[in-house]
């Protein structure tokens, strides 16, 4: 039989616990609500801007030679950019992110068409891989809760850099993608070379536009900037996704831990009684003998 | 009828406005005014000062930079950053252009082009504003943006 002390060490210590991840899921739940809306935020400017592409790259010519960035090479090496928080206590979310990525740059297929480098974005994702000795060709930590396209545009200018110097061929972007509160899934995005959207001629009619200063200065300056623009938005995204994760988890955390403070609770009182009703048979043992 | 103007940068929408008569642009081949009926034209943007005519009224904008979409009558900016004059911080732009200043002294060839933009970004915001303080300040109420 347990201890009745042990066992009301075992329930406060268990309490604190609970105090704790509750608190966590509170925190959580605010920076949900803000990561979220600023995905909102970034969308119109986003929507619009693929439209504009999509009247570009029907005008600017061939795409294979309008841009260094749409230029379709031979894959010598892939370049990863990985997303993942930095900090833990988000459930599976990490390890999901970490088993997805595995696939393409540790598994069986990896490095089948080129060499594979990264660039993680949070200490989490770059801890992990380090250990398989994976070529960085940079490292980015501590983004904070609300990125700003200040804080993103570094990464995406050096794959940028990269892809227009010749040492990478590919870049893919790896992020938790926010499904809804209870989901997210890792989703891997190519963003160089770049993939045009649909050109939007269907959609808004035979409008011949006016390009200023010539449809291929305009590629020209509207593509670096779509590409921090899909960093941008992955990272806002990883981020809720980061937060909702992390809520869900530290929720159930505190639900366990208000189940197991009833269940020893239950054993307390069970405890208590059957010492209390050993001490009594003490007793009217010691009358009885004294009786006699 | 009058022109719809957005402005919307990648980090939030600036301003929505349907009653616009004017909207006159820092384009990268030069400053260009938009009237009621335009052409379909999707131009570049250089760092510079955005004015919003309405009526009597005139708004002071800053854009760095970007690119600006009319298409039937809809007129919208898709800004690298932007703000209402009365947002700008003169402090800081002053102390931006000071910082370009020296910078472009000391500079090598690679950051010589970084804090020449720089410098011209510190100039258009502090440009804006001294437009808006001779214009007399307010314009008119505009909502504060959210985020």
């Amino acid at each position: 039989m347990a201890n009745t002390r042990e066992i009301r060490r075992r329930i406060r210590s268990v309490e604190n616990t609970a105090k704790i991840t509750n608190a966590i899921q509170l925190v959580a739940a605010s920076k949900m609500r803000r990561a979220q809306d600023r995905a909102l935020q970034a969308r119109p400017y986003a929507e619009k801007m693929q439209a504009v592409l999509g009247h570009l790259s029907g005008v600017a010519g061939d795409p294979d030679t309008a841009h260094p960035l749409l230029e379709r090479r031979e894959i010598n090496e892939t370049t990863v950019i990985l997303i993942t928080p930095d900090r833990g206590l988000c459930g599976g979310l990490i390890a999901n992110l970490e088993r997805h990525t595995g696939e393409i740059v540790l598994g069986p297929e990896a490095g089948g068409s080129g060499d594979i480098s990264m660039i993680p974005v949070g200490r989490k994702g770059g801890d992990y891989f380090q250990r398989f000795g994976i070529n960085f060709r940079a490292s980015f930590q501590e983004l904070g809760d609300y990125p700003g396209l200040a804080e993103t545009q570094p990464i995406s200018r050096i794959a940028i850099d990269d892809y227009t110097e010749g040492h990478v061929d590919q870049v893919l972007l790896v992020y938790a993608s926010f499904v809804n509160t209870v989901s997210q899934t890792p989703v891997t995005v190519p963003i160089l070379p770049v993939e045009p959207p649909a050109s939007a001629e269907e959609t808004s009619g035979e409008t011949q536009y006016i390009f200023e200063p010539s449809p291929q200065e305009v590629l020209a300056d509207l593509l670096p900037r779509y590409v921090d623009l899909l960093v941008y938005q992955a990272v806002l995204e990883a981020a809720a996704s980061e937060q909702s994760a992390r809520m869900v988890a530290m929720r159930n955390a505190t639900d366990a831990a208000n189940d197991m403070i009833a269940d020893l609770t239950l054993v307390y009182n069970k405890a208590r009684q059957e010492q209390i009703t050993s001490e009594l048979l003490d007793i009217t043992g010691g009358v009885e003998a004294l009786k006699g | 009828m009058p022109l719809t103007l957005e402005i919307i940068t990648g980090e939030r929408r600036l301003l929505r406005q349907e009653d616009v008569d004017e909207v006159i642009a820092p384009g990268s081949l030069g400053e260009l005014g938009i009237l009621p009926n335009h052409a379909p034209l999707i131009t570049s943007l250089v760092p510079g000062e955005l004015r919003v005519k309405t009526g009597n009224d005139v708004e002071e904008f800053y854009v760095g930079g970007g690119f600006l979409e009319v298409h039937s009558d809809e007129v919208t900016v898709l800004a690298d950053a932007a703000e209402h004059g009365g947002e700008i911080d003169a402090e800081r732009a002053e102390m931006a252009r000071q910082r370009a200043l020296e910078r472009l002294e000391q500079a090598t060839d690679a950051d010589r082009a970084r804090a020449q933009a720089a410098l011209a970004r510190s100039l258009q915001r502090l440009r804006v504003l001294e437009h808006r303080r001779r214009r007399g300040g307010g314009g008119r109420e505009m909502s504060r943006p959210t985020g």
